[in-house]
């Protein structure tokens, strides 16, 4: 009886919570492909809102920029980010190591505010003293690349920390060479880590807001900045159609990492059990 | 047996590159930050001045940027200013927004805990999927649906609970919704992270025992796991202080927070050693419960010993 409920309450409860962190989502998908402005009624399926995104150059330059701005982001946190795991998990001693761990951790708490401001000070100062660099894309990518390689960072530590080390050992007593262990036996390791700090900065990177503000100069505007400035003056179904295809691509890419990863696996384990075979053949 | 470790000078540019960048990008600015906090720029437009006396060498800093956020200007009076009121403000809004998030993903995380082993990873994607989605996009689909003509007050009237609209948008309503609906993950996933580990038969033990349900969740689950509570309550206020995008679109002039009023500071009022001041402040807020948590966690590994 009790349990009975149980079940019931407990169905309920995570319906209602996915409710919940769902129906934004679909609101925008429906409220896309709707023909009018209205924003609470479903008058008419027609494509105008997308044929608007496509026609509004803020939105589509803006994109443009985000992607670059992102990808750049990306690649800078995921290799700043494994340089860092490494320092932090196999480095246990060096002068500074403290201060090292404070600062690479700090961007996780710090609000982003702050952020932005600390280094669009840095920014003023250096072209005040220096006369470079000009605010925009490069300052842009600087800030986002603080915050990506902190992320960054706690994915690709948690993964070296939990991976095998007596397997670098072996390949060391077998003759490998410092950088040819790292290439062939930790990098591969830690491959899948990498590439999920990359995707995780980009997606920050792709999304910021804050730092953007602060940092980006006049007639720069990344997407999200674009959305911004839109989203305070009112309702823009354009910026249903622009969500909808965001969700479109997101949901795709994590399908499809996940099932990447899920092959990954799989195969590294029927190679395990063909190596195993292949051993217990050669010993009988 | 060999130790796999790079040589010396390649173990100097693995520390030193990303060191150099930290250096440059983190401790720096905040360095200038702090500098600038104390200095009196007085008419000037420039605001990188020497915090000493040119001819003397004596440092003379700038205090009142501090005191002018505690002390109104006209008649002195303490701790009634507009900046006293914004971080208050936006610590009770933290603090709101952590506790929903509780009553909301304590009960969610816990039904996913206990849920079938196969289905959990399938639940959890579920919860993680709309956070890899803009988040701007997604506090801006709020506007759309609190709206009063949107569909929430819509469904409101249809269901006869109010015969006009309820104005939702801009008021204290939209930001614990927008806020909550923002960092709700942030709470289930530490809290599913501890209480997936607990071992239910202590339920069943206290149930044995003639423990109520009610007691025996209170008795034996909520403590088992406090370090996901404390951990999800950190993860949600911490961020929440500092929010910027959510009050800007979801809130009213009523509903500023303190990261709005150094935006405002810096580029409306282009005061720029008071903007600085009130983000130093800001980071003392996030530091002393940043503290207080390491200190209580510290301090149950030591009971455990």
């Amino acid at each position: 009886m009790t349990s009975l409920l149980h079940r019931h309450i407990s169905k309920l409860w995570l319906g209602m919570v996915f409710l919940f962190l769902y129906m934004p989502l679909f609101f925008m998908m429906l409220f896309s492909f709707n023909d009018t402005r209205q924003d609470a009624r479903f008058t008419g399926f027609s494509l105008r809102w997308y044929e608007a995104l496509t026609r509004d150059s803020r939105i589509v330059d803006g994109f443009w920029l985000s992607v670059k701005v992102a990808t750049v982001t990306g690649v800078l946190s995921a290799v700043l980010g494994t340089f860092a795991a490494f320092v932090l998990v196999r480095y246990r001693r060096f002068p500074g190591r403290t201060v090292f761990s404070g600062m690479v951790n700090a961007p996780l708490v710090m609000p982003e505010v702050v952020i932005g401001l600390s280094l669009l000070l840095l920014m003023v100062g250096a072209q005040n003293f220096l006369g470079w660099p000009p605010r925009g894309m490069l300052t842009i990518i600087m800030g986002h690349t603080l915050l990506g390689m902190a992320y960054a960072m706690v994915v690709i530590q948690s993964r070296l920390m939990e991976m095998d080390r007596s397997i670098e050992e072996a390949a060391m007593d077998l003759g490998a060479r410092p950088y040819q262990v790292f290439f062939l036996i930790t990098l591969p390791n830690i491959a899948q880590a990498i590439l999920a700090a990359f995707l995780l900065s980009f997606t920050l990177s792709f999304d910021d807001v804050v730092i953007s503000e602060f940092l980006s100069g006049p007639g720069v505007n990344t997407l999200p900045q674009v959305i911004f400035g839109y989203a305070r003056r009112g309702i823009n179904p354009t910026i249903y159609a622009a969500a909808t295809l965001l969700i479109v691509t997101v949901t795709t890419v994590i399908i499809a990492y996940s099932v990447w990863v899920a092959r990954q696996t799989r195969r590294r384990e029927r190679e395990i059990a063909a190596a195993m075979r292949a051993e217990t053949t050669a010993l009988a | 047996m060999a130790k796999f470790s790079l040589p010396m000078p390649g173990r100097r540019f693995v520390i030193g590159v990303p060191y150099a960048w930290l250096v440059l990008f983190f401790l720096l600015p905040f360095l200038i930050l702090l500098y600038i906090s104390f200095v009196d720029m007085g008419n000037d437009i420039h605001p990188f001045k020497p915090i000493w006396d040119t001819e003397t060498g004596v440092l003379k800093l700038k205090y009142e940027n501090y005191w002018s956020i505690f002390r109104r200007s006209e008649d002195d009076a303490l701790f009634d200013t507009i900046y006293i009121e914004a971080y208050l403000r936006s610590i009770w809004y933290a603090l709101c927004t952590a506790l929903l998030c509780l009553v909301i993903g304590y009960p969610f995380s816990y039904f996913i805990a206990r849920s079938k082993a196969s289905l959990r990873p399938a639940l959890l994607m579920m919860v993680m999927l709309p956070f890899w989605t803009s988040f701007l996009l997604r506090v801006y689909a709020w506007k759309g649906i609190l709206a009063d003509q949107g569909i929430v007050n819509q469904a409101l009237m249809w269901l006869g609970i109010t015969n006009e609209p309820i104005f939702l948008l801009y008021t204290n309503v939209s930001m614990l919704v927008g806020m909550t609906y923002v960092y709700l993950p942030f709470m289930i996933l530490p809290l599913y992270a501890t209480l997936v580990k607990m071992d239910f038969r202590l339920l069943e033990a206290a149930y044995d025992l003639g423990a109520s349900p009610f007691k025996a969740f209170w008795l034996v689950t909520v403590p088992l796991s406090r370090s996901g509570i404390i951990a999800g309550f950190m993860l949600v206020f911490i961020p929440s202080v500092g929010e910027f995008v959510i009050p800007s679109l979801l809130g009213g002039p009523e509903n500023i927070m303190i990261g709005r009023v150094v935006w405002d500071e810096m580029f409306t009022s282009n005061n720029w050693p008071r903007a600085t001041a009130l983000a130093v402040i800001m980071i003392a807020f996030i530091v002393v419960p940043l503290a207080i948590y390491y200190h209580s966690t510290g301090e149950s590994a030591d009971n455990r010993k």
